[in-house]
């Protein structure tokens, strides 16, 4: 297939809110394309990560090439690129799109639209994506296929009565999607005589490739021996190999042209070179314009991460690097902490996506990991016009030189039934929310719009939001800005001693109620000793709340029975062990969950 | 020649009482009866294996070993007698409950050699006696207490309770008051420890409370003051003694350096030994334990290594339900190479760092401390060159302290003993 026709491409994506079935819809295109056979297709071809298949996520964006042969008779290639699910990766999902011609829309038929549905459907019609909707899970029991067609055009805008019917699950109404991506969705643009001007949607590192870039080809060609030109870093390089995607492989081919969508590598050393939405150019034929909306992925949260044992610093180090090749939206450099020794600040595109870096250095390269609580970062105007960026609340400047403080808000939307709006907007007013206004999308359902402090969801927002509204509301944010706000720095003293660790930097008003919980969570974390620990939680110096943890008036073994030395030796070695996952702060030893308990500090309710 | 001391368990009791996780329980007189007749055949069986041994004390531990009549423990001192060499100045202790022990049993009792009693009193309050589940008052102690002594015992430990559901200082303080004015050679006092699987311990909710820990530290100190005022002197976390009347039996568990008194061995169901930096314990299956030496008699038959629950007849299955005890796993099941089945298990060989750790955290259980002397003549190293961080850490937060040459709890340290001796793990 060295010469491709244009009109027989179709360049897609498959949006929808977590758990409608997307993933497992691209896996029964790709089944029933052909270019698998079912023995070969493990459960989710397109989650990759074992992680991802686990937590049942996509975490990066994935690409497969599959043919159709259409009841037309003719074949067609499908470039499906999957997205990531997550409002985290909202800035991959878009650059993604970017790469599309058009989009399927999947929608739980027991469910209907929720935050996410909007959220990426507003996000595809944006990209102006032609979007056709498929409606998933007809098989279950609670299936409502005519209620959700009417709720997608009363709610969306968009044709819904020929929405194929569908189980992904079952693979039933496969094919007639399949006809419909031939029909709905557009063929690509553009021409193979204009100079060359691709997008990266995506880029990961090979050890033996080095860096795989992955693109879309707008205008041009590109092929084996061409000298690129990263529009965006500057970077150049000379092309060694361009291809295609075959599930879970890279297929070489002789040229990618306008409309394809395919990976290049080249010399390229550093996946920073090939930032997510910049643009690929000919360095001997460049375009004149790149290609439109790219931006520098900015870290939004911070957290300190620490190797829970102090001599695997390097590892810890070196696990980073491996990682930061794959995933250039990692950001970390290195930090002393007084309590936990050598570690990292670390910047994440947000809590899910913390989670899963943490999870993937405990499990891919066995660290046992210290984390401490998550931030974000700070704009700090000092008096004599310096602004500081924070991320670490220990470099929070003496309040004197301090002029004032902004922190970041977003604009979050909350779909939730009627019933739970109430609770909801009580969450919202609790965390700071400025109520922005409501719109009922149906009788029974509305969209919450709220601005809140990014610092009051990133912890356990969601959390919330779900055990409020017994799971049924759904949420979706972005970033709006920065604005003004009365922030300190909360400190944390274990028998008198500060614990850089546990600093955080919270709302004036929040600080006496976040500092008592403290308190008391750590009450609880901390193992008696054999003296009495006073645990403080000080604003400025003053302290605002405090508990004490009693000191151990008896731990004795009373009777040593019939010479079973054993049966005591176990008894002490549990107590020795007990001691090695604890943090040595002055004379206290600190367990290392105590560190976390911080997150979670609103489970309680 | 080497010392032995000698430890026969008897798992057999009337009633559980609520507190306890020994392993014990009610049987019939049958299984008595087989057990006593297994007891034997295993020590003269593992005879051979001490012949270059004297046996320097004997212990009959529980369970409650007066539940047996006094001619079946005469019946087994006679088979050490027999198949040892016994120290005729040996120690034979027995404990007894005041219950399960009379007029007669105590004086044949006392003529087949037991030399030592060891009486499980727990409290001189009947309330509190009940609520603990034992079968005596503080009446029925008394009155065995004095027929013992009638019976010519001049050697007698009581064991008492603090912290009991219920107690309080003043039912502490009578309850030693009663007891030292029979003046007994020997106290245990126990502060209770509520331990997983007991009565006690899944229903604590439905006892008086126990005293917290501040009242429970002030029992433990008044002991002291009290026993001392009255000649008693502390010598190991939990007993008293007159002078010169320390147990000796039990001194062998603790004291482990070269000056070690001996090695132990332990007799019958789950008993532990510990011989030659060897240790092992014996099955706690007691249809495995009764099968491994009488076979013939015991109508429990299995093949080695079957799980006795699943192919037992129904009357076997009441009979085990009747012992009151669980079975524990019969792992590590083998031939000896004589063909006999073996019963020990969880073998251990002890390396230099598990010698030097249990010197450390066993002879710190005894007030006169560990010796530095002793320690680098056992091992070859100084207390310090090992230790030196620990003890210094101790010292300087008092749990420690050093005198002369050697190294001792504190009073502080005995209430967290625990925390301090785990330290001591290498």
């Amino acid at each position: 297939m060295s010469k491709i026709d244009q009109s027989r491409i179709r360049n897609f994506c498959i949006v929808a809110h977590i758990d409608h079935g997307k993933s497992t819809l691209a896996d029964r295109i790709i089944e029933k394309t052909g270019l698998l056979t079912s023995r070969e297709m493990q459960d989710q071809i397109l989650d990759n990560m074992e992680l991802e298949r686990e937590r049942g996520i996509t975490i990066k964006a994935q690409t497969v090439r599959t043919v159709y042969k259409a009841q037309d008779g003719n074949e067609y290639i499908f470039n499906l690129i999957d997205t990531p699910g997550h409002v985290d990766f909202n800035y991959e999902v878009s650059r993604a799109l970017a790469a599309c011609d058009g989009a399927i829309l999947v929608v739980d038929a027991a469910q209907g639209i929720e935050a996410q549905t909007l959220a990426n459907v507003y996000l595809a019609l944006d990209h102006d994506l032609d979007v056709f909707p498929v409606i998933n899970k007809i098989d279950l029991p609670s299936a409502r296929p005519d209620w959700v067609k009417n709720e997608i055009e009363d709610v969306i805008g968009i044709e819904a009565q020929d929405a194929p019917l569908i189980s992904a699950k079952n693979g039933v109404g496969i094919e007639e999607v399949l006809e419909a991506i031939v029909r709905k969705i557009p063929a690509p643009k553009g021409s193979i005589d204009n100079p060359l001007q691709a997008l990266i949607f995506d880029s990961v590192y090979d050890s033996y490739k080095g860096v795989i870039v992955f693109c879309r080809i707008m205008e041009g060609k590109v092929s084996k021996g061409t000298k690129i030109k990263m529009m965006a870093t500057g970077a150049t390089a000379d092309v060694v190999e361009v291809g295609y995607f075959g599930a879970g492989q890279f297929i070489p081919c002789d040229e990618l042209s306008a409309g394809m969508v395919g990976y290049l590598t080249a010399s390229i050393k550093n996946v920073k070179d090939t930032a997510v939405g910049d643009t690929v150019t000919d360095a001997e034929n460049p375009c004149s314009e790149p290609l439109p909306g790219y931006k520098k992925v900015q870290s939004m949260v911070y957290c300190g991460l620490y190797p829970a044992d102090g001599a695997k610093y390097p590892d810890l180090r070196d696990a980073l690097e491996k990682l930061q090749l794959n995933d250039a939206s990692l950001f970390y450099e290195p930090e002393t902490s007084v309590a936990l020794g050598f570690g990292f600040r670390c910047g994440f595109l947000g809590l899910l996506h913390l989670e899963i870096i943490q999870e993937r250095l405990e499990r891919e390269y066995n660290l046992d990991l210290v984390t401490t609580a998550p931030g974000v970062i700070y704009k700090v105007h000092k008096t004599n016009g310096e602004i500081i960026e924070l991320t670490n609340p220990s470099n929070l400047p003496d309040p004197s030189e301090i002029d004032y403080m902004e922190e970041p808000i977003v604009n979050a939307e909350i779909m939730v039934t009627t019933e739970f709006i109430g609770s909801i907007m009580e969450l919202c007013q609790e965390r700071r929310g400025r109520y922005l206004g409501m719109e009922y999308v149906e009788e029974t359902r509305a969209l919450l719009k709220y601005e809140l402090p990014l610092n009051e969801i990133i912890y356990d927002f969601f959390d919330a939001l779900k055990s409020r509204s017994r799971g049924y509301a759904s949420f979706d944010y972005d970033i709006k800005g920065y604005e003004q706000s009365e922030l300190v720095k909360l400190d944390i003293l274990i028998n008198k001693e500060e614990v850089d660790a546990l600093s955080f930097i919270v709302h004036k008003q929040s600080a006496y109620e976040r500092g008592r919980k403290m308190c008391e969570k750590l009450k609880d974390e901390i193992p008696r000793h054999l003296f009495e620990i006073p645990i403080q939680a000080a604003v400025g110096g003053k302290v605002i709340a405090r508990e004490t943890v009693k000191a151990m008036r008896k731990d004795v073994l009373a009777k040593c029975y019939g010479g079973d030395i054993t049966r005591k030796k176990k008894l002490l070695e549990k107590q020795k062990e007990g001691k090695k996952r604890m943090r040595q702060i002055g004379n206290v030893e600190i367990p290392q969950k105590a560190f976390m308990s911080v997150l979670k500090l609103d489970n309680d309710r | 020649m080497d010392s032995l001391g000698v430890y026969v368990h008897i798992p057999f009791c009337v009633q559980k009482c609520v507190y306890c996780d020994f392993l014990s329980g009610p049987a019939t007189r049958q299984r008595h009866q087989e057990y006593v007749e297994a007891l034997k055949r295993e020590i003269e069986r593992e005879s051979a294996e001490y012949a270059e041994f004297e046996v320097k004390t004997i212990f009959f531990g529980g369970g409650t070993p007066s539940i047996l009549e006094a001619e079946e423990i005469g019946g087994i001192l006679d088979c050490i007698r027999e198949h040892y060499r016994l120290d005729p100045n040996a120690e034979i202790s027995m404990e007894l409950n005041p219950k399960t022990a009379a007029g007669d049993k105590l004086t044949e009792l006392r003529k087949a050699g037991i030399n030592r009693l060891s009486i499980g009193l727990q409290s001189a309050d009947n309330a509190e006696l009940k609520l603990l589940g034992r079968i005596h008052t503080y009446e029925d102690f008394c009155r065995t207490y004095y027929q013992a002594r009638e019976a010519g015992f001049r050697n007698i430990n009581i064991d008492l309770m603090s912290g009991l559901p219920g107690q309080h200082m003043e039912s502490w303080v009578q309850t030693l008051k009663n007891v030292l004015a029979l003046q007994p050679e020997h106290i245990s006092a126990y502060s209770l420890i509520i331990e997983e699987g007991t009565r006690l311990y899944d229903r604590l909710d439905e006892y008086p409370p126990i005293p917290d820990e501040e009242e429970d530290r002030q029992m433990y100190q008044e002991t002291k003051r009290i026993l001392a005022e009255y000649g008693y002197s502390r010598y190991e976390i939990s007993n008293y003694a007159k002078k010169g009347y320390e147990c000796r039996h039990n001194m062998i568990y603790w004291q482990r350096g070269v000056e070690h008194i001996a090695d132990y061995v332990g007799f019958g169901l789950g008993a532990a030994s510990t011989v030659k930096k060897k240790r092992w314990r014996n099955t706690s299956d007691m249809e495995q334990y009764l099968h491994a030496f009488c076979p013939e008699k015991h109508f429990g038959r299995r093949e080695p290594g079957q799980q006795d629950s699943q192919r037992l007849s129904a009357a076997e299955k009441n009979r085990k339900e009747d012992i009151g005890f669980q079975p524990q796993s019969n792992r590590n099941l083998s031939k000896e190479e004589s063909g006999k089945q073996t019963i020990k298990e969880d073998v251990e060989e002890l390396s230099i760092n598990d010698c030097m750790a249990e010197y450390m955290f066993l002879g710190l259980r005894m007030m006169c401390g560990v010796s530095k002397a002793e320690f680098a003549e056992s091992f070859s190293k100084s207390m310090d060159e090992v230790y030196g961080a620990v003890l210094h850490q101790w010292i300087e937060q008092g749990m420690l302290i050093q005198e002369g040459g050697s190294i001792r709890l504190t009073d502080a340290g005995i209430d967290v003993s625990n925390v301090v001796l785990a330290e001591f793990l290498l």
